[in-house]
């Protein structure tokens, strides 16, 4: 689709595309964008219907979630804390698309600071998902996955700390990739669980995927868990013959929607006629893999949002000071939203003297184990397939006021996370008229046979056409 | 089981006020939390080390080179108190 699209733009005109883009936001009840760069988007647009460059996305317009930086323009994470913040530099992410091209369109609205799984954390209300707006679009980054569904973007980057660009992938309907870690520079991305996450592509495509990690990919001086990229367009031949596909046991039965099982089971059957073998493997540490997840993550938050103190960016008040404690613990108690305060607490606590042992480290250990459960499964196959999300999308309101039900969505992403390895969800099916994701998985730096098998599975089926009728 | 002085004493840890009705709600939530987070303590884990980082690392060494940096007005531009080129503060004593 991007190709096409970059091709069609360089005889059609770059501005008046754009321009059908804002007048559709602006019509929009998604509520997918936190901040619109309309003015600086068409005057880039013009730029280049005047003299088009050469670079992979010139005249493509993307969309970029909201804790990734951009300069002079607002990165608020959908936090009140940082509204109004406009950073002075960009994430190396953004300087990547910038020189090949692309014109930034604004943020996307998110789960506050990324904690949430439906979007519904955001101190900007919720996205809504564009194929029914009474439910959620997945989370954190629900509204990169909805603006690029709902066709408001051609393409946008999100961030997957637990999930957030595979469950809003899922639920919307489009291609949302979690890179293997330290394959996409974390620098000038706002930091959550700085030892989980990964910025990510979400896209109507595969290919479009690989287009966004061919550019985004690569080594970055300034993050020092930063590796070299690979090749990822060049593999997508739509081969799979051969291919030996895991399926972990531990991914079906029990608490998974039996339209979504039935789903996958089917897309496992579309590989298997494409020539690849399947074999049920065991990841047995997966039933402890939330638990890790939430206390790793909740204590690198509590760390990290540390800095959140108003004093040199963000919510502070005018009129007298009280002491600094004082002062600090009023401006975060007004800064922050309620998931947002329960996470650096609960972090805090997993951290503070006489728990470190019981909760964090413990944590750790279980996370090892959880490592070597794919270890030891990619020495028999090469990739894993499961269910993205156990369920489709969800309505909003359903779950936020339960956190542990809410939690539990993530059983299927977290490990990866964990784990530290790639993966993809592609579109598998529809449960009514929601959408159902495919989740492939494959070991450190194996992005080239993920998303080769992901695009010979979309190439042999119609899901990703479908498009959702927003009103 | 946490109570509600160990949130009290948890949120000034985390320098976060929170206001007396939150804390019940917070006592509650953070109970079924932990005790969900409990399941962990059936994992033998003996012997296992813990993973800090999934990917291996080496150093990583660079030449000790000045680069250009965020200008003075660019690191202030979003203080929403400044004074004489400084962040300002509150009072710390």
């Amino acid at each position: 689709m991007l190709l096409e699209l970059k091709a069609s733009l360089r005889s059609a005109s770059a501005e008046e595309y754009l321009c059908r883009l804002f007048e559709k936001i602006e019509k929009s009840s998604l509520n997918a964008f936190t901040t619109l760069a309309r003015e600086k988007a068409i005057e880039q647009a013009r730029q280049f219907d005047k003299n088009p460059g050469q670079g992979l996305m010139a005249g493509v317009p993307i969309a970029i979630k909201a804790c990734i930086s951009t300069i002079g323009i607002e990165t608020n994470c959908s936090s009140r804390i940082l509204r109004g913040y406009v950073p002075p530099y960009d994430a190396h992410v953004v300087e990547r698309l910038k020189a090949e091209g692309a014109i930034i369109m604004g943020k996307t609205n998110m789960d506050e600071f990324a904690m949430g799984s439906s979007t519904e954390t955001s101190a900007f209300g919720p996205t809504k998902n564009p194929w029914d707006q009474t439910c959620v679009p997945g989370g954190s980054s629900g509204g990169s996955a909805a603006c690029v569904a709902g066709g408001e973007a051609p393409c946008a980057l999100g961030s997957d700390t637990g999930g957030s660009v595979r469950c809003p992938a899922s639920f919307c309907g489009i291609v949302g990739l979690k890179p293997t870690y330290g394959l996409v520079s974390r620098f000038g991305l706002v930091a959550y669980a700085n030892s989980l996450e990964q910025i990510g592509p979400l896209t109507h495509t595969v290919e479009d995927t690989a287009l966004l990690m061919e550019i985004i990919a690569g080594h970055d001086w300034r993050d020092t868990t930063s590796a070299e990229k690979g090749s990822y367009l060049a593999g997508l031949k739509g081969d799979v013959r051969g291919l030996k596909i895991g399926i972990p046991k531990e991914y079906f039965g029990e608490g998974v929607n039996t339209e979504v099982e039935k789903a996958v089971w089917d897309a496992v059957s579309v590989l298997e006629n494409l020539g690849a073998k399947w074999q049920e493997v065991s990841l047995p540490h997966t039933r402890y893999a939330l638990a890790a997840y939430y206390v790793i993550a909740m204590s690198e938050a509590s760390s990290n949002l540390a800095r959140f103190d108003g004093l040199r960016y963000g919510l502070r008040q005018l009129g007298e000071d009280e002491d600094w404690h004082t002062t600090f613990s009023e401006i975060r108690a007004k800064g922050f939203g309620p998931e947002v305060k329960k996470r650096i607490l609960l972090g805090t606590y997993a951290l503070s003297a006489g728990y470190y042992g019981r909760y964090y480290l413990k944590a750790l250990k279980v996370r090892t184990l959880i490592k070597e459960d794919f270890q030891r499964a990619f020495k028999d196959v090469d990739l894993l397939a499961s269910p993205t999300m156990p369920i489709p999308a969800f309505k909003i309101g359903e779950r936020i006021n339960d956190p542990l039900s809410l939690y539990m969505a993530d059983v299927f992403t977290v490990p990866i996370n964990l784990a530290g390895v790639p993966a993809v969800s592609v579109p598998c099916g529809f449960a009514g008229r929601l959408p159902i994701g495919l989740q492939l998985m494959g070991p450190h730096f194996g992005e080239a046979t993920v998303l080769r098998a992901a695009h010979a599975f979309e190439a042999a089926t119609p899901f990703h056409e479908r498009t959702p009728e927003v009103v | 089981m946490i109570t509600k002085e160990d949130v009290e004493h948890i949120s000034w840890l985390a320098s976060i006020k929170i206001e007396d009705e939150e804390k019940d709600e917070f006592v509650e939530q953070f109970n079924s939390i932990l005790e969900y987070f409990h399941q962990l303590d059936e994992v033998d884990t003996d012997g296992v080390e813990p993973t800090y980082r999934v990917v291996d690392l080496a150093n990583i060494f660079r030449e000790d080179v000045a680069r250009k940096s965020l200008s003075q007005e660019e690191a202030l531009k979003n203080a929403p108190r400044r004074e004489n080129g400084y962040f300002k503060s509150p009072r710390i004593v």
